[in-house]
């Protein structure tokens, strides 16, 4: 039988979502039957595969690399999973849309520093002008709402995933959940 | 004392046959059935506005949909509170709910205390199809024990209303319209230099959201709202 082929991916987020994957402890081998993980910020392949199954998204869409990642990753994705509030609502990235992203840097790299640095330009991704949840940038099959949505709720939703059903969210997960 | 026949109306809701009082709404009747019609602005002890639109019911004869908590029942009516419409409209007026003002649950002192909340999980909703609108609103936190965040305010005025019917200050109110509409106290002034709070913290127990809170706790403990409807009985001798 052929594994399904899995990726993670990590976008506008605290990684939390990423440990609430984590926290399935064992069940972590069940799904290793079944599912290849192809990429994800757990394991070390640079480049985003073609023809991935399935494709957990954590995180908002806040920078010029996470809007040209997204759009990669849906090309690429047969379903795409927005997993947990900042992929589901923009959550606390997008905390800072009231303010013009120059507020912000101002905010972040001069007003609330004792030795000022300059305000990074080159290297690092430029800021959007709004955090937004994925949806709104692509197309998403399944929202799983939820800071962080539990292990349980993610083991189930794969496992529904895997056995092709569509998981229906209802009454399982709620947004700050 | 037994109400006269002509008090009584007669009338189906789901196909149950019910008799109500004529002063009676479709909500009172709904739910005395055990019934239940979703509401956000509606409070038991409070008068009704209809602000929130939650509670539409079909009613047949006519196309519009109609808000149990302020339509009052009567003979022969056939009422639907649950259809797919309905439940499309109910969704929808939830996704606008979240849409309109800045609502980040992980973060608000009400999560896990919060109507809105609720009422977005029970209407299955996992994400919201509307751009959300980010708007810049302010905090007051001039209060020395209360604080309102305009950000979690869903305008459902249980506020205004219970400040003014049961406390008799009428300390808050609305002030502008549409989508600029806010809630205010006294003149739009600081809520700490309100001559008329009583610092009662009436408002803050109805609340339905993180719009109003007290001091000093980052979570909100669940919200005591029992005492209105006794108020309520009270003042009214039944
Ligand atoms: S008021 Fe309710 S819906 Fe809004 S952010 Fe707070 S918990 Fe979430
Ligand atoms: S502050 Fe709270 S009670 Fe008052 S209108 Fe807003 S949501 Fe309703
Ligand atoms: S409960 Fe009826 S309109 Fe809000």
């Amino acid at each position: 039988m052929n594994r399904v082929r899995l990726a993670t991916v990590w976008l506008d987020g605290c990684s939390g979502c990423h440990m609430s994957l984590l926290d399935m402890d064992e069940r972590l081998l069940d799904l290793a039957d079944r599912v290849e993980l192809v990429y994800s910020p757990l394991v070390d392949h640079k480049e985003y595969p073609e023809d991935v199954d399935l494709v957990l998204v954590e995180g908002s869409v806040s920078s010029e690399e996470d809007l040209h990642k997204i759009r990669k990753i849906r090309r690429q994705s047969k379903i795409l999973i927005s997993l947990g509030d900042c992929a589901v609502t923009g959550n606390v990235p997008a905390m800072r849309n009231p303010f013009k992203t120059a507020e912000v840097l101002r905010r972040v790299y001069v007003e609330n520093v004792s030795v000022e640095s300059p305000t990074p330009n080159q290297v690092v991704p430029a800021l959007l002008a709004r955090v937004r949840p994925v949806h709104e940038v692509v197309p998403v099959d399944v929202f799983v709402p939820g800071c962080p949505p539990s292990a349980d709720t993610i083991f189930w939703t794969l496992t529904e995933l895997l056995e092709g059903r569509r998981p229906d969210l209802t009454g399982k997960t709620r947004f700050g959940a | 004392m037994t109400p006269a026949v002509s008090d009584v109306k007669t009338l189906q809701i789901d196909g149950i046959d019910v008799s109500a009082q004529a002063d009676q709404t479709i909500l009172d009747a709904a739910r005395e059935k055990g019934l239940s019609i979703p509401t956000l602005c509606h409070l038991d002890g409070l008068g009704d506005v209809g602000a929130c639109r939650l509670c539409l019911v079909e009613i047949k004869g006519t196309s519009k949909l109609l808000p149990a908590c302020v339509t009052r029942v009567e003979e022969g009516m056939e009422v639907t509170t649950q259809s797919e419409r309905l439940l499309k409209y109910r969704r929808m007026t939830l996704e606008l709910l979240f849409a309109e003002r800045n609502h980040v649950c992980s973060v608000c002192v009400a999560n896990g205390h919060c109507d809105l909340q609720v009422l977005g999980q029970a209407h299955g909703l996992t994400h919201v199809q509307f751009p959300y609108r980010y708007p810049k609103l302010p905090m007051d936190a001039s209060h020395d024990r209360f604080v309102v965040d305009h950000n979690r305010c869903v305008l459902c005025t249980r506020c205004v209303r219970v400040c003014d019917e049961v406390e008799g200050a009428h300390t808050w109110d609305v002030m502008s319209r549409g989508i600029g509409s806010m809630v205010i106290t006294d003149l739009h002034q600081p809520w700490g230099e309100s001559d008329t709070c009583t610092s009662c913290g009436k408002c803050v127990q109805v609340c339905p959201t993180g719009a109003l809170f007290e001091k000093g706790k980052a979570r909100l403990v669940a919200k005591s709202r029992d005492f209105l409807p006794y108020l309520a009985m009270m003042r009214e001798g039944k």
